[in-house]
């Protein structure tokens, strides 16, 4: 934990917060001592004075000085912030370690009774406790104490609970180790940093709950005096000298915020650790622009459903853009379905969204030529496009779960599209959504179009997805993973459903996927993806027989069969995929590549056309000689 | 291909069961908690030091007032027949009497109420009418690192307000509009232009809080996935943020609802002692000051009551609005 306090001091939050408390705990020590005659020295002759150049905050009924009052009584309202805090951590520990100490009942006990407490607001427990313990600074301090101790209590046992679980605690607990010895040895360590932090933020309203209670009259009593109490005394005279109330009051707000910033800072680097470094540190490789990769003529026709030259995606870094797809070309042809594959990482996902136009800043999309249904779409601004996408391009993501709006009726997700660009009226889209989710296989879809998604199955919800495409006329579906995060049976279905509505409506299918069986199941062709680059493109009845790239080689070979585990992890191609920040000369495949050369790592391969499809490899004649010498043996 | 019936079955009945479990167990932790409540008000009186009646009365008064009080309020009686006696009488409202002016208690407790309720429960309303705009707002314009010195500006601005405790906020608002520009009145309860001051004063704070959470849950929000079905469909985007991002950043928020509402009456206390308000809060202090113990009692009680009530009955609605919050909820 130590090694975290140095890097409060480095965020701006965090310096003027250390730099806060360091003066008011100067302050505190030396503002009795230097001005705790002059706070104290009456004189009859000038009370309840306004600011005037000997008494800069005026005086009070007596006639004494209010800022040096105001000064001298940091240390009071300080120490009995801290004392009061001290308190209530304490407390906090105790009751809350000592359910693990205590037996299963009685710790539960305890527990629930934490809880029940924590449901009142702190300040009545004090006045509650105030009343018990009779007025006076002592009992305001222990009641303050007592009052935060259950917030704290409940933040250790959450904590110290999860510990506890741990197998190390638990095995020093079943061979017999003192549980106070595994407290302190295992418990304690792991919950000071929260709880540090914690209790910082907490001083705050420790520091403001006293001063509620000596402004109330029942916190410090006279002759003491906290800056509560000076406030108290001066709203008696605010209609003369409205600064007597004022200026402890900005001396609450300065310590108040000093507090918190301090905990702010704290909790900042102790608890997101990871929030500002996420991608964005390592170096990245220059990036390099080629010209499109396809000779493939045939993407000259017209009438494809999309075409796509070239198509670049980046993101800022701090040492240059970091691009996870550089340089993609593909064609679809209506009722055209086209798989992408590759691992994780392969830019796959990436293209999808392009395409889709979902990209969302500060990732930037470039292409050479981006046309959907025969429209620029990087013409114009992207809300030009809104009525042709929102009618024409449907999208299904992986996540089931997450993909539909879970405080919005199935129906209303359906019709909004349709009332937007195709100007139905209410009534028409509501029939027309019940009929889509009819067309989608859903049983009742009346009843269904007035349910909420978490009535539905991951596999009814992938339907309703397809079921929103269906709304307008989609040319193409865009579907990534589409089927990932369902069992087996439900992903054949939504994959037939997928076929379905190509047959059916002409609707071309661009698949994206790390699984292949997946893919060469559903589509004609099959685009293999590596690095943010495609390095093969065939067609998918082929993908077995005549793939000769290395990298869809060995992905074929890391497909399932019926008999694989399915939990166990799918690719097993040795080597780690290229990190879009570090993407090396040459063939990006190189270092994985069993049939690398000097010239694949310096000479980066393109896509060439040939009767079979396009690949990118230096050896892809060797590569299929290799496969087939494999077979012959 | 229909799907399978017990698919169904099984995704529709969960939900619903799920949010009955989570509602009887929330009012049983709510009856167990007033239960705590009643009989720590009730010990209350039991636990202070010396005898309560002499307390309140003072040293002076004559020792048969002091003996004809104590059995008015039957503390000569056995423990056990006092507490039932406190548990009957709560039944049918009464709390009893004042030991100083002898009037119900449950009057002067309803009739300050009212006036504590009027000032939170506006406080309430506008702590979300400012919280929600604000955040959303902020929370659209500083998405993905854009405009990082408004996000830091706000985000200084609301950790410094709601540093400024209640108390504070008063004197001062009472020091600026009050006192220096004279145009509302800096205390008691005349006419709508009094309430201004006070409501102010209740809610800035929280306010600030609020809108940081909601900037924050907003932006969680826009990073869903079913928002980017959302822009997948292009709608507008007003439509996507107050549509679809909008009641899921809020239903979050408001779990937080009750926690503020009961810490808002809480805040009553220190509010209505700056502005003289005749409420329940003046009412308790003054009550502790002067030793009038069945007059405290009475009033711990209501506080605490809605506190817990407010807690609860937010938590069970925002279940029933949003059935992912019980998921996992103890
Ligand atoms: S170009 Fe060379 S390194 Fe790249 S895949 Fe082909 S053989 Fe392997």
């Amino acid at each position: 934990m130590r090694r975290h306090w140095p890097q409060v001091l480095r965020t701006p939050v965090g310096i003027v917060g250390i730099a806060l408390l360091t003066i008011l705990l100067l302050l505190a020590v030396l503002a009795p001592l230097l001005w705790g005659d002059r706070a104290t020295a009456t004189d009859t002759g000038d009370i309840l004075s306004g600011p005037s150049s000997q008494h800069w905050a005026g005086t009070d009924d007596l006639g004494r000085d209010i800022f040096f009052r105001t000064l001298v009584a940091t240390r009071l309202s300080i120490v009995l912030t801290l004392l009061a805090t001290a308190l209530g951590v304490g407390l906090g520990l105790l009751l809350g370690l000592a359910p693990l100490l205590l037996p299963r009942r009685l710790g539960r006990i305890m527990v629930a009774f934490l809880n029940v407490l924590l449901g009142f607001p702190s300040l009545l427990m004090v006045l509650f406790l105030a009343v018990i313990l009779g007025v006076s600074t002592s009992s305001a301090v222990l009641a303050i104490g007592v009052a935060i101790a259950s917030p704290f209590a409940r933040l250790v046992h959450t904590l110290g609970a999860g510990i506890a679980e741990r197998d190390y605690v638990a095995a020093a607990r079943i061979s017999g180790v003192n549980p106070v010895r595994v407290i302190v040895r295992h418990v304690l360590p792991n919950v000071a940093e929260p709880l540090v932090v914690n209790a910082t933020v907490t001083a705050s309203s420790v520091l403001l709950a006293f001063g509620g209670l000596s402004f109330l009259g029942i916190g410090v009593q006279p002759p003491q005096y906290d800056w509560g109490r000076l406030m108290q005394d001066g709203l008696g005279s605010i209609y003369t000298n409205p600064l007597a109330a004022l200026l402890p009051g900005i001396a609450f707000v300065v310590t108040g915020l000093a507090f918190n910033l301090t905990g702010e800072a704290a909790a900042g680097t102790f608890g997101a650790k990871s929030r500002s470094r996420s991608r964005w540190t390592s170096p990245a490789a220059p990036v390099t622009v080629r010209p499109s990769g396809s000779g493939d003529e045939e993407h000259a026709r017209v009438a494809d459903v999309l075409d796509v030259r070239d198509l670049h995606v980046s993101f800022p870094g701090p040492e240059g853009p970091i691009s996870p797809v550089r340089g993609v070309s593909l064609t679809l042809r209506t009722g055209e379905a086209v798989g992408v594959v590759g691992e994780s990482g392969s830019g796959k996902s990436m293209t999808a969204l392009a395409v889709a136009q979902l990209l969302e800043e500060p990732g930037r999309v470039t292409a050479e030529r981006l046309t959907f249904c025969e429209t620029d779409l990087q013409a114009g601004a992207r809300s030009d496009h809104d009525a042709l996408l929102g009618t024409s391009l449907a999208v299904v993501f992986q996540d089931p779960m997450s993909s539909l709006n879970p405080v919005m009726r199935i129906g209303s997700q359906l019709v909004e599209a349709a009332r937007r660009h195709q100007g139905l009226t209410r009534q028409e889209a509501s029939d027309r959504a019940v009929d889509r989710l009819r067309a989608v296989h859903l049983a009742d879809p009346e009843r269904r179009a007035r349910q909420h998604p978490h009535e539905f199955s991951g596999g009814m919800r992938q339907r309703t997805m397809i079921a929103m495409g269906l709304m307008g006329t989609p040319r193409l579906i865009v579907a990534d993973e589409p089927t990932t995060a369902l069992d087996m049976t439900v992903q054949r279905q939504v994959l037939d459903l997928l076929q379905e509505t190509r047959r059916d409506h002409g609707t071309a299918i661009l698949l994206i996927s790390h699984d292949v069986s997946v893919v060469s199941s559903v589509c004609d062709r099959v685009l293999v993806m590596y690095a943010g680059r495609i390095v093969e493109d065939l067609p998918s009845a082929d993908l077995r027989t005549k793939a000769r790239h290395p990298y869809t080689r060995a992905l074929i070979g890391a497909v399932p069969d019926m008999a694989t585990d399915l939990d166990a992890p799918l690719t097993t191609i040795p080597g780690q995929p290229v990190d879009p920040r570090n993407v090396p000369d040459g063939c990006a495949y190189a270092a994985r590549c069993p049939l690398a050369t000097e010239r694949c790592r310096q000479d980066d391969p393109v896509l060439v056309a040939d009767a079979i499809g396009s690949v990118a490899c230096w050896h892809a004649d060797v590569a299929l000689d290799v496969r087939i010498e494999e077979e012959a043996r | 291909m229909v799907i399978q019936q017990a698919e169904v079955q099984q995704a529709v009945s969960r939900p619903r069961g799920r949010w009955w479990t989570f509602a009887g167990r929330r009012v049983r932790r709510l009856l167990i908690s007033l239960w705590v409540l009643v009989t720590a008000s009730f010990l209350m009186i039991q636990l202070v030091p010396g005898d309560p009646v002499r307390a309140a009365l003072g040293t002076n008064a004559p020792p048969d007032l002091v003996a004809s009080r104590r059995a008015q309020l039957g503390l000569d009686d056995p423990l056990l027949e006092q507490y039932l006696r406190y548990l009957g009488n709560l039944f049918t409202g009464d709390l009893g009497e004042s030991i100083l002016t002898q009037l119900p208690v449950a009057d002067t407790i309803v009739q300050r109420l009212l006036g504590t309720l009027s000032l939170a429960v506006p406080a309430f309303l506008l702590t979300f009418a400012i919280a929600i705009p604000v955040g959303v707002a902020m929370a659209v314009a500083t998405r993905r690192g854009r405009r990082r010195r408004a996000e830091l500006s706000f985000v200084g601005t609301s950790i410094v307000l709601s540093s400024i405790p209640e108390f504070v906020v008063s004197v001062a608002l009472v020091a600026v509009v009050a006192v220096n520009l004279g145009i509302l009145p800096a205390a008691g309860r005349d006419g709508i232009g009094s309430f201004v001051l006070p409501v102010l004063a209740l809610s800035i704070g929280p306010a600030a809080v609020m809108s940081r959470i909601v900037r924050v849950e907003m932006l969680a929000v826009l990073d869903a996935d079913y928002v980017r079905t959302a822009r997948s469909k292009r709608l507008s985007s007003l439509r996507i943020n107050l549509r679809h991002a909008l009641p899921n950043a809020v239903t979050a928020t408001l779990t937080l609802s009750g926690i503020m509402f009961a810490a808002m009456v809480a805040g009553t206390v220190l509010v209505e002692n700056v502005f003289a308000w005749p409420g329940l809060g003046s009412t308790i202090v003054s009550s502790i000051r002067s030793r009038d113990y069945p007059l405290v009692q009475g009033s711990v009680l209501v506080y605490g009551a809605i506190a817990l009530l407010a807690n609860t009955l937010v938590d069970v609605a925002v279940a029933a609005l949003d059935p992912r919050s019980t998921i996992g909820d103890s």
